[in-house]
């Protein structure tokens, strides 16, 4: 019994410790104040380029971070007592859903125009912040760059049986096959989702494990994000056998997507909120997109790197990133398909 | 001196004990109850606007065929999960097994890796292209693997992820309970098989009961697991649905779909956990542990296969992971305030879980009637719907209704309570149905008052099932996600935050560092939280 309290005792003294030691250190420049922001992109990913803002400005970013669907979710339910001054997303869909609940503000005029209009809301409630391509990508050992089709249409050839990768749940394919609807139609979309169901597709959950699987052999291509590639090639060195292959034809087979930010209208740091967003899109952070995250910048003048197609020669970079919002034709048609349960 | 009483003076006291009942017992139990009903009263807010198209989807023969795949799954790993405990609960807690101390804190440490993370280590390491049949290929060839996709796959990683449950529910009964019956079967010439089915057995089926639910309802909610191993379950469905189209109603109502799947589980597992009377029994002093003699290679051989795929496989990969990022120059990030804040915690959950469960354990065994059986039942409810549901309630809840807790640590400890009780109260209640009545009577008979003899003769007597509750909440909320993402104070990361955010963008270095810490802070705490069990194990000098 005594040793069962003893064990309560010794529990309570680790949880006080760790609670003292816990509590956030007092802001350096409180005048500044803070701003809180819900990020559904990772940490890993933007943390860095928050601490340069804080840096910069002394401001404080007190951020959550969770996944793009379930923090939209969140502010939904949270409604107008958010706590919230800013949804960071890593897609447009998130960012669409909060601004049909009416609980994004809109962005003023200079901030919106510093990226082209397709990257940005056309009510202003969000603006895209660093986009990424969709891409191939291969294993270097079995292809080569001339094997692979000109039009991602061509992997419904039956060379490609259980060959290739793919991840019908992720978002980013889910915008690629909405994009397919705009420029081919719906009948041309369900017949390549048919044919390519056919092929066998090896199904993975997200475009990770499709990097990885086309590096250790599993499956010869996979439709992916194009910045997933250098994650590898940084922990595994460049003998890692794969590679990106851009289909630069014109198609929804180079589409970019965007991450992109908004504030909420019922924050209670709106000044600071403006002051992040302006930061997001100034030369510094556009910079650290491109040479940290491998990402294509957004703002005019910086460039991406890593060899990256220049953004304006990807011509599925026309379509606006609002249009792709619009899901549930997708859904359907991903349904009716079988390639959804 | 005897005092003797008037009848009037009876009826006080009678009327009196009647009042702590109340307050004691009914009161926090009946609170508990309301507080496990919200998440229930937001998915029937939530499903109310649910539109036609659901209703359609589900009346589709494809999404029966998915609950049914569901449900298949559920049982197979629930069988297979109770199969492996029981033998390693026996061995750790009954037997002379070399090195029973370090298994016993070994064994529960799969509990600790968040389920899409476990998935992601064992496609990586044992698909036909991974790690492993890699580094075998001189001697096996990669057509020779069986695939780690499909029923099979799930059906293996989710065994060892989900065995715990039922072992440490089975550790800590075989831990208290008596083993004179078992000695005198003995005996009386019954073969130690014979004596393991028909005493050992029934002694332990609530044990196994509310520890098979238990796993049986993680499978259920599962959908980070199977969607990785490739195995379409109605939970994944339910989760893309909603995923993908924002769509809280259509969730919601599938959601509902899972809770009346656990109506009749929960149904089942009361016809299972009803117990013996005559096995429950408590002695003070146990008898040594039953030599194994030959039988200690293959029990040791069984315990090492079961701590190797189930422990030793991720915490090697992870390792790998770990050791390829520093080559390439990666760096890892400070650790130190995850790790803090992962055990300030998981640590509050555990305390107040098993505090908030007691009154329900002890009104459900003690006084069990209809009301008892229904309050227990109904805190098993928000078990069956996946992590983020009840994360989404609780938001819900919070932000509108209690802005100043939301979003802070309170906040998040009441919702590992919601998410963790039924896991308290299973272990409680097999715990304290080994207490034998008589021995509460004689002390009250005494003139002790029905708290002190709570106080001093029941809870000394179940400290060894107190001890696996709070073990078991820690481990679980050591791991938890969806809560921790949405309800956690603003900037605390806690271990599996760091973890899952790595991993999600393929940072494996970065994952695997926290990862390993996560087991590793586990593994001590087992250690500890073993010491009761255990030591009550020894003989005495």
């Amino acid at each position: 019994m005594s040793r069962f309290f003893g064990s309560l005792l010794v529990i309570l003294v680790v949880v006080a410790l760790a609670g003292c030691s816990a509590l956030p250190a007092a802001p350096s420049t409180p005048n500044a104040g803070r701003v809180v922001v819900y990020s559904g992109r990772s940490e890993n990913l933007v943390a860095p380029v928050f601490a340069q803002f804080t840096q910069a400005t002394g401001v404080q970013v007190e951020v959550r971070y969770g996944g793009t669907a379930e923090l939209a979710a969140t502010l939904l339910e949270e409604g107008r007592n958010s706590p919230a001054d800013v949804f960071y997303a890593q897609d447009p869909g998130g960012l669409g859903a909060v601004a049909a609940a009416d609980l994004l503000a809109p962005l003023p005029e200079d901030l919106l125009t510093q990226v082209a209009p397709q990257f940005r809301a056309e009510d202003g409630t969000w603006v895209g912040i660093s986009g990424r391509a969709r891409v191939v990508v291969y294993n270097t050992e079995r292809l080569r760059p001339e094997d692979l089709p000109q039009d991602v249409r061509g992997f419904t050839a039956p060379r490609w049986r259980g060959k290739i990768g793919w991840a019908p749940t992720n978002a980013s394919f889910q915008a690629m096959v909405t994009a397919m609807r705009q420029i081919w139609g719906e009948e041309e979309t369900r017949a390549w989702l048919v044919g390519m169901q056919a092929n066998q597709p090896v199904v993975f959950e997200g475009n990770a494990p499709i990097v990885a699987a086309v590096g250790n052999g599993e499956i010869e291509v996979g439709l992916v994000n194009h910045y997933y590639l250098y994650r590898f090639l940084r922990e595994q060195g460049e003998s890692f056998p794969a590679r990106n292959y851009f289909m630069n034809n014109g198609g929804p087979d180079s589409l970019i997507l965007v991450s992109g930010i908004g504030r909420l209208a019922g924050g209670k740091n709106p000044e600071n909120a403006l002051k992040l967003i302006r930061f997001l899109l100034s030369p510094v952070a556009q910079q650290y997109f491109a040479g940290q995250t491998y990402e294509y910048p957004l703002v005019a003048g910086v460039n991406p790197e890593r060899g990256l197609p220049p953004l304006e020669s990807l011509t599925g970079a026309a379509i606006p990133a609002e249009q792709l919002v619009d899901l549930q034709g997708t859904l359907n048609l991903l349904h009716a398909t079988g390639i959804l349960p | 001196m005897r005092m003797v009483l008037s009848p009037a003076q009876g009826e006080v006291i009678f009327r009196s004990r009647l009042v702590g009942r109340i307050t004691w017992l009914y009161l926090p139990a009946f609170l508990i109850a309301a507080a496990m009903g919200l998440p229930l009263l937001y998915l029937g807010l939530r499903a109310l606007s649910a539109g036609p198209a659901i209703w359609e989807w589900l009346g589709r023969v494809q999404s029966l065929q998915l609950l049914l795949r569901s449900l298949g799954l559920a049982l197979a790993v629930t069988l297979s999960a109770a199969a492996l405990a029981v033998p390693l609960a026996w061995l750790v807690t009954r037997s002379d097994l070399i090195g029973r101390r370090i298994w016993a804190a070994v064994l529960p440490l799969p509990l600790v890796i968040p389920s899409y993370v476990g998935a992601y280590l064992y496609v990586s390491l044992l698909s036909p292209h991974g790690l492993i049949p890699t580094l075998l290929t001189p001697w096996v060839s990669r057509s020779a693997w069986p695939s780690i996709y499909g029923l099979g796959g799930a059906w293996l990683v989710l065994t060892l992820m989900t065995y715990p449950y039922v072992y440490l529910n089975a550790r800590a009964v075989l831990a208290m309970s008596d083993r004179t019956v078992e000695e005198a079967a003995r005996s009386l010439g019954y073969s130690p098989w014979a004596t393991f089915w028909r005493i050992t057995l029934p002694l332990l089926r609530p044990a196994l009961a509310s520890g098979g639910l238990l796993v049986a309802l993680y499978v259920l909610r599962d959908f980070g697991a199977v969607a990785i191993l490739r195995y379409t379950t109605f939970t994944r469905a339910i989760y893309l649905h909603y995923q993908s189209s924002l769509d809280r109603s259509t969730a919601a109502l599938l959601a509902l779909v899972l809770v009346v799947v656990t109506v009749l589980l929960l149904v089942i597992q009361q016809r299972l956990a009803r117990l013996n009377p005559a096995a429950a029994v408590h002695a003070p002093k146990p008898p040594p542990p039953v030599a194994l003699g030959l039988w200690q290679a293959p029990a040791l051989a069984l315990v090492l296969l079961v701590v190797g795929l189930g422990v030793g496989m991720p915490v090697g990969g992870l390792i790998y992971w770990l050791g390829r990022g520093i080559r390439a120059g990666e760096t890892l990030g400070a650790v130190s305030a995850p790790l803090l804040n992962s055990i300030l915690a998981a640590g509050l959950a555990a305390l107040v879980t098993v505090v908030a469960a007691l009154p329900l354990a002890v009104l459900a065994v003690r006084h069990g009637g209809r009301v008892s059986r229904a309050l227990v039942g109904w805190s098993y409810l928000g078990f069956a719907v996946p992590g983020v549901v009840i994360a989404l309630a609780l938001v819900f809840f919070g932000a509108n209704f209690t802005p100043a807790l939301y979003q802070t640590l309170v906040m998040l400890v009441f919702a590992y309570v919601v998410l963790f009780l039924p896991q308290a109260l299973g272990v409680l209640q097999a715990a304290l149905r080994l207490v034998r009545r008589n021995l509460e009577e004689a002390a009250a008979s005494l003139g002790h008052s029905p708290g002190e003899v709570f106080r001093r003769v029941t809870l000394p007597l179940i400290s060894p099932g107190l001890a696996s509750a709070a073990g078991l909440v820690f481990l679980t909320a050591l791991k938890e996600l969806p809560a921790t993402l949405l309800l956690a104070p603003a900037g605390f990361p806690t271990l599996a935050t760091r973890v899952w955010g790595a991993v999600s963008e393929a940072f494996f270095a970065r994952a695997a560092w926290p990862a390993l810490i996560l087991i590793g802070v586990s593994a001590l705490s087992m250690l500890w939280f073993n010491r009761n069990p255990m030591t009550r194990n020894e003989p005495n000098p």
